[in-house]
């Protein structure tokens, strides 16, 4: 979980959640069929041409609007390895962190990357390279707690293996 | 030196304070979930080793989206939470009948000042307008709460939002708060507080603070928040809560504040959100004259009774304009009741509406009362992002309930003094 690769995909500020999955979607409860509609109407190549291990890059507020899970787990079951943004919006973070879904802010990432580029992220090192143009940014690591929810896997493990609550 | 925030969270967490930027666990207080984030949460909760919610007799689950089911699918999502709360002895459960969630919560007594309410839905915020801290959290989230009756927060910092002015005519708490996000925008108050003070705040109904904090996330904020006074005390009475009034936590004369947001909004006009974002907001006047295809009165923002009385008072003995379809669903089974006593309804359908019963209905674009490609919309609820409301082709464009009927009449965004 340290270190991640993946290509990137790039959106701009504001990515909702309704873009990222559709109202209309919240009534599955299966993730891998989620998937299936993620970012359907907002960007119809995505779902078709992500593969495992890639980075969705955001600008500001990424991840607004509705609380639901379907986003996070939508993109998470696609494929997605983490989620890079200039700022979330807070339900989104809570509920990627929750999930096991790295969203990692990281100021001036919209403008250092392009679409396809292949960037590699230092999770706990608090560094992403952009490996096609060598460009490196440095983000402020995720605090303790949230690295512990995430090395186990998402707060559903990570409860498992705490008493104290 | 701590503000209404920090000090529900100091208490939740039995602490003796607790700093703005400090991760707490916080008991909770009240635990809502609607129907469509339900099962993920019920899951989590499962898989997190518990047989049980922590305590049946805080857990709330309201069905309220797809309500009642409008597939077969969400018939089998209902099915399995009605089976979850009869399995859980839960004592608050609210079957399709009832509305929208945060109607429901408060007019049952699950909101009191300085209680925290979580909620698997993003407009849990709503409650602050009772003097709670509440915010909406994702299913894991919830899963957490109902296995172990905590959560942690990050106790968040505030802004204070210090709104004066007598508002005119056909102004009201909808146009204060589009007006306050436009100031804050999309995401200017992400991981904070909003606290609305200020006469126009006092001078408000219970029903218009409550729109005040609805729209709290809609600036990214975990919750918005109003000092309880004796309308707080008086609503809360109403409704057969047993209110003792002893949790009113003022927040210190010295809290310490991100920022001030200073607003005067005394000759202010109707304002309209226009799309695709909830800050691009504009008064009535600059977009009169766009022409629309449906109106949508409803939603935790503005279905309330004044809500339905601010479009009685223009459609009444009137007819909606031909070319537009107006859906009005009542915010709960209480307001809908009210709305039936007081002729409300009856007039409505006479003007050509299309009444529903209360649930979410058009607002999430999920339900009924959809936009087709090319349609525009105008509607009382919360978002107008792309797609909200069925097509990505359609456009939606947020204002109050009263904008919102003068425009039904005309078949253009109208300003209800024209319509008077
Ligand atoms: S009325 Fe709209 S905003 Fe309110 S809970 Fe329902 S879908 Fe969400």
């Amino acid at each position: 979980m340290m270190k991640l690769m993946g290509r990137v995909w790039r959106y701009g500020h504001d990515v909702n959640t309704d873009y990222i999955i559709p109202g209309r979607y919240m009534e599955l409860t299966d993730p891998d069929e989620m998937a299936t509609h993620v970012f359907e109407e907002h960007d119809p190549t995505f779902k078709d041409g992500v593969r495992n291990g890639d980075i969705v890059v955001g600008a500001t507020n990424f991840g607004c609007g509705s609380s639901r899970e379907h986003a996070p787990l939508a993109l998470k079951h696609s494929g997605v390895g983490c989620v890079l943004a200039e700022s979330f919006a807070r339900i989104f973070y809570r509920n990627a962190i929750n999930i096991g879904l790295p969203a990692l802010e990281c100021p001036g990432i919209h403008d250092a990357v392009s679409k396809g580029d292949t960037v590699e992220v230092d999770i706990t090192g608090g560094v992403v390279r952009n490996l096609d143009t060598g460009i490196e940014l440095c983000f402020n690591p995720l605090p303790p707690f949230m690295v512990e929810v995430l090395n186990a896997g998402g707060l559903v493990p990570y409860l498992n293996e705490t008493e104290e609550w | 030196m701590s503000t209404v925030s920090e000090k529900i969270l100091a208490q939740a967490s039995g602490r003796g304070d607790a700093k703005a930027g400090e991760i707490v666990k916080a008991r909770v207080d009240t635990a809502m979930m609607p129907d469509v984030t339900s099962v993920l949460a019920i899951e989590a909760m499962k898989k997190m080793g518990a047989a049980h919610v922590w305590d049946p007799d805080r857990v709330v689950i309201v069905l309220d989206h797809v309500a009642p089911p409008s597939s077969v699918n969400s018939a089998r999502v209902h099915s399995v939470i009605r089976g979850f709360a009869k399995e859980q002895n839960l004592k608050h459960f609210y079957d399709v009948e009832s509305g929208v969630c945060h109607q429901v919560l408060p007019e049952h007594g699950h909101v009191r000042p300085g209680t925290v309410v979580i909620g698997a839905d993003s407009h849990t915020c709503t409650h602050g307008a009772f003097g709670a801290f509440a915010t909406g959290v994702g299913s894991t989230d919830m899963g957490a709460v109902l296995a172990r009756g905590k959560t942690w927060l990050r106790v968040p910092e505030t802004i204070k939002v210090d709104i004066n002015g007598s508002l005119g005519e056909h102004v009201y708490a909808k146009d204060v708060v589009l007006r306050v996000a436009k100031e804050i925008g999309v995401s200017g108050a992400t991981y904070m507080a909003l606290k609305y003070t200020g006469q126009t705040v006092s001078d408000l109904t219970v029903a218009g603070r409550m729109t005040l904090c609805n729209m709290a996330i809609e600036m990214g904020a975990k919750t918005g928040i109003c000092q309880p006074d004796h309308k707080t005390h008086r609503w809360l009475r109403d409704h057969g809560v047993d209110d003792d009034e002893s949790h009113p936590l003022p927040p210190d004369p010295d809290a310490q504040y991100r920022r001030t947001e200073e607003l005067d909004v005394a000759g202010m006009q109707p304002q309209v959100a226009c799309p695709h974002n909830v800050d691009n907001v504009k008064p009535v006047t600059e977009i009169s004259g766009v022409e629309i295809n449906q109106a949508f009165i409803g939603s935790c923002t503005n279905g309330r009774l004044e809500d339905l009385r601010q479009a009685h008072a223009i459609l009444k003995g009137r007819q909606v304009h031909r070319d537009v379809r107006l859906l009005v669903v009542p915010a709960s089974r209480g307001v809908y009741r009210a709305a039936l006593e007081e002729g409300i309804i009856a007039d409505l359908v006479d003007a050509g509406a299309v009444v529903s019963n209360p649930s979410c209905a058009a607002c999430f674009g999920g339900y009924i009362g959809l936009l087709g490609p090319g349609e525009r919309g105008i509607a009382t609820s919360n978002r107008n992002f792309r797609g909200r409301q069925g097509s990505p082709e359609a456009e939606v464009y947020l204002s109050s309930a009263a904008v919102a009927a003068a425009s039904a009449l005309t078949g253009h965004i109208t300003h209800p003094e024209e319509v008077a």
